[in-house]
Parts: structure tokens; sequence; C-alpha cells
């Protein structure tokens, strides 16, 4: 690939190469450092030295991390919270880029363009009057109230219509010759096409949801109705000062997305490329 | 064909009906109450008077509104074009690979961008622990004096956007990749066949071709770093939080724990409208500098 002149030597690609195994090994080893001190006894995290390995394996803090506070309970919130996210925003985001890709009805450029709007309006900035409107309803410590204001995803509904726009118009033309009606063509001819995006965007808005905070953690004034990655943080009582118990948590909160991940890393990887704006 | 005229007709609106109700319902609607709220001297929660525009007038005198400024715009340079750096030296790096290999190096440095920001908080707050974290050992090694990161204000925003970096790297990694793929390899062929050095292929071919791809990660990082707030608000807890305070954080303070809505809303306004002359003002920079580049 690269010109003769200044060819690199075998030797040369192996130590580039090399080196970019070791600095991978390094960017993660935060993270193994944060399991493996999870996994040691709360006198050995403490040592004054570096162990990469511990000399007692205990899983105790996994133990009282899960009885001793009510991760059980923010293990539920979080999954009912990310599941209903997850199916409304596809549902609806599917729904409405088929709307506006393939049907002609008045209004249909100005609903684009508000789609497109919704990208430069900084969400954050609305969390007060969020938590308003949840207390008016009477919603706030409830799973509606934690999963109403994080649906907000315009990027799905744009990737939706870009992938219906992908197809060609011979499916659509063909469908209208029998006769099919709207419905039919929607649910019998586009819906089969779309499992493999529906999939890998159902994961990753299942994984955003997961490990949002803000909302969240608004959204949540009493401990019971937290959700794990802001349980986590806002409970110290419950763990004082034991790293390891603290890490155990953080462990136990990761553990879900992260195996999503692992299982799922082409989805992962397609979802989050084409919600950058890149045809994947 | 009467029962198809009518589903023409209603087909379009069922469809979009889900997508209006909650977009007016937790977009429009609170967008709109935010600027009502800011007119007013309401709490949190409850009525109060319209008051004009006096809410930006204090907002204006109010000291720590330069300070959460200062610190957003700070954190902005700190992390953004860094980490856009660092992603594409990753990517230049990982693309080399092939396999196996690339897709476990890959997986390696995309890891960190999936874990929640609260378990990134809890691992860096133990591997910078005064006491007893890792990275004080390594100081004490090297004979450089500990410091408290967190509870030093020179020290905190540097550290955070170091580690935001290290977390969100992930994500313009996948982006710059993507990019990388995309360049045709007959155009590096041709480089070859005149014998172009690496750095002049990189300079002449990658780099240009790539600058659209830039561009995008320069833009998403600028947007989401404007409106951080995650980890500055968790490492500040047991910190200086008056002196780290971030533009949402401000808000929040404002709103939750002050308990001034209508203030609080002025502030929100505020970064609402810095957001979205930012995004446009981007829009147009990057389309001129990219129209330079081609030449």
């Amino acid at each position: 690939m690269m010109g003769s002149r200044f060819q690199i030597t075998k030797l040369g690609a192996w130590l580039i190469t090399s080196l970019t195994v070791l600095i991978a090994l390094a960017w993660v080893f935060p993270l193994y450092w944060g399991v493996i001190s999870s996994l040691k006894p709360e006198d050995e995290v403490v040592r004054p030295y570096i162990e990469l390995w511990p000399q007692t394996l205990t899983f105790d803090h996994y133990y009282s991390a899960l009885t001793k506070s009510l991760i059980g309970l923010w293990y539920i919130n979080s999954l009912a919270t990310a599941v209903g996210v997850t199916v409304i925003t596809i549902f609806s985001s599917m729904l409405c880029g088929y709307a506006i890709s393939q049907l002609n009805f008045p209004g249909r450029r100005y609903l684009h363009i508000l789609i497109l709007a919704c990208f430069m309006v900084p969400t954050q900035t609305l969390i007060i009057n969020h938590f308003v409107l949840m207390a008016n309803m009477h919603l706030l410590n409830t799973w509606l109230g934690m999963i109403l204001p994080q649906l907000i995803y315009p990027v799905i509904i744009i990737i939706y219509k870009q992938f219906f726009d992908g197809v060609p118009k011979e499916f659509r033309e063909a469908a209208l010759m029998d006769n099919a009606s709207e419905w039919r063509i929607f649910y019998r001819v586009y819906m089969p096409m779309n499992w493999g995006i529906t999939t890998a965007l159902a994961i990753v808005v299942f994984i955003w949801t997961w490990n949002n905070f803000l909302w969240p953690f608004l959204a949540a004034t009493q401990n019971e109705t937290m959700t794990v990655p802001v349980g986590i943080t806002q409970v110290y009582n419950a763990f004082g000062v034991y790293y390891a118990r603290r890490l155990a948590a953080a462990v136990l909160a990761a553990l879900p997305v992260v195996l999503l991940y692992l299982f799922f890393q082409r989805q992962v990887t397609q979802a989050i490329t084409l919600s950058a704006g890149i045809k994947g | 064909m009467i029962g198809k005229a009518f589903t023409s007709y209603w087909f379009p609106v069922l469809l979009i009906v889900p997508f209006l109700a909650i977009y007016g319902l937790i977009f429009i609607y609170p967008t709109i109450s935010m600027f009502v709220l800011s007119f007013t001297d309401a709490p949190l929660i409850g009525s109060g008077n319209f008051v004009g525009l006096s809410n930006y007038a204090r907002l204006f005198h109010d000291p720590r509104l330069l300070v959460a400024l200062w610190n957003t715009a700070y954190f902005v340079i700190l992390s953004v074009i860094p980490g856009a750096a660092v992603a594409l030296l990753i990517a230049l790096a990982v693309q080399r690979l092939s396999g196996r290999l690339q897709a476990a190096v890959l997986a390696l440095f995309f890891l960190p961008f999936i874990v929640p920001v609260s378990v990134v908080y809890l691992i860096w707050d133990w591997i910078l622990n005064y006491q007893f974290g890792i990275a004080m050992h390594w100081l004490d090694a090297l004979g450089i004096p500990r410091v408290p990161v967190f509870k030093t204000v020179t020290w905190f925003m540097p550290a955070v956007a170091l580690i935001t970096i290290w977390w969100t790297c992930g994500f313009s990694l996948l982006v710059f990749l993507a990019g990388l793929r995309a360049i045709p390899a007959e155009i590096y062929e041709a480089a070859a066949l005149d014998n172009a050095s690496r750095w002049t292929t990189f300079r002449r071919i990658t780099w240009p071709l790539l600058w659209p791809v830039t561009a995008l990660v320069l833009t998403i990082q600028l947007i989401l770093q404007l409106k951080i707030f995650d980890q500055v608000y968790l490492f500040s807890t047991g910190g200086r939080p008056n002196d780290t305070i971030v533009m949402v954080q401000y808000i929040f303070q404002m709103a939750f724990v002050d308990d001034h809505g209508g203030r609080a809303a002025a502030v929100a306004v505020t970064l609402f409208l810095i957001v979205i002359v930012v995004t446009l003002v981007e829009f147009q920079l990057l389309r001129l500098a990219g129209g330079g580049q081609k030449k």
C-alpha cells in the first residue's frame, strides 16, 4: 500500500502493532482495575502497593451490595425505564420515519424541518420544565415519569426515514398493483425489511437509556425509585467508605450493558455509526 | 375505492400521531414554558408573578454566571479538539490491523463508552483517591507529590476532560473508522505508484478526504460538551462545586437547590440560545473550512 521509497520493515510494522495492542490494554486498565478491586477483601484493597490479581478472591462485596442496598429494586426500575423508552421510541420513530419517507400528506415538509430542528435544542435546558410538568401530572417517582422526558431521540426518526428512502420504489408500485392497502404495504412489505436495523437501534436505545443520568437523577427523589446508575452514586450511607463494595455496585450497574455490547457488537457499532449521520 | 381514499387520508395521520403527542408534550410544550417561566419569579414548583426581564438583569450581575460560562468553555477547549485528535490517532492505528486482532483492539478502545457515567465516576474516583488510589502510588514512585485531584480547582477540569476523552473516545473512533473505510483503496494505490511518503499520503489524501467526517465529529462533540453536566457534577461532590460549576449545573443548582424556578429558567434560556447560536455558527464555519480544504 505504501511507497517503496520509505518501505517500512516488517519489524517497524510489528512494533506499531504491538504498541497499538499495548495502548488498547492500557485503555481498558481502569475498567479492569475497578473490577479487580471489587474482588479483593477490604483490607487488601487499601494496601499501599499494586496487586494486579487479588491474593484472596472474594465475592463478599457483591453479596453485600445486593443485600445491603436497594440495588435489586433499582435494577427493576432501570429495566422498566429502559424497556419502556426503547419500545416507545422505536415504535413511534419507525411510524413517523415511514410517513415522512413514503407518504404524501399536507405539512410533510414542515414535519421534517421540525424533526431536524429538534437536533439543535439542548434537552438539558428543559430539565426544570420537565420536572414541573411531571410534578403537575403526579408522575415523579413513577416509571412513566422516568420514561416520558427520555423519549426525545430525533436521530432515530431520521435513521428510519433514510432507511425507507433507500428502499426501491418498485416495491411500493408492485404492491399498489396488487391492490394492497397502505397499511398492508407498510406491515407486509416495509416492516419485514427493517428487522436488522430495528434490532440494532433498539439495543443502542436500551444502552443509552440504561446509562442516562441527568433525568433519572432528578426524577427519583426517593431511594426506592432510583435507577441503578443513579442509586450507586447517591446512597453513600449504605456503603460508607467501603471502596470495594462501591466498586462491586459499579460493576453490577455496568454489567447488563457491557454484556449487551459484547453479545451484539456488530449491531451496536452499526447503530452508533448510523446515529452519527454516516450510512453504515 | 372510497375506502382507499379514506385510508390514504387518515393513514399518515395515524402514523405521525404518536410522534406529535410525545414531542408536543415533552419537547414543544416544555420549551415554550421555559421561556414563559423565565419572566416570572416562580419557585421550582408553584406559580409566580410576571417580572419582565428582571431575572435576566439579575443573572447578568451574578458572578456565578461568569464562572459557569468560563468553566463550560474551558471544558469544551480541553475536550473537543484533543478528544477528536486522540480518536483519529487511534482510528489510524486500528485501521492498519485486520481480522480478529482489529475487532479485539477496537472492542477494547470502545468498551469504556458503553459504561454508565456513574461507573466511570466511581472507578476514576477510586484510581485517583488521595489515600489509596493506584495513580497516587505511581506519583509516589515518580517522586511527584500527591494531589487531591478533584478538590483542587486547577486540576479539576483537566482531569475531568481527560476522563471524558477516555470515556467517550470510542464514539468518535467508530465515526472516524467508518470515514477511513469510505476512502477508496485505488487512491492509495495511485499514491503508492507515485512514491508518496506516508506523511504526504496522509496530508494529501487521508486528511482532506476525511475532513467532512472530522467536521462531523467536532460538531457533535462541541454541541455535546457545551451541555456537560454528569461527570462535572459527580466529581465535584465533595470537592468545590462553586468553583468548578458548569452551565447545566448552574441551572440545576438554581432550580433544585436554591428553589428559584424563574431565575433558573432564565439561565436555561441563556444556555439554550448559546447552544443554538454556536451550532449555527459552527455549521457555517465548517462548511467554509471544508470548502477551503478541497482546493
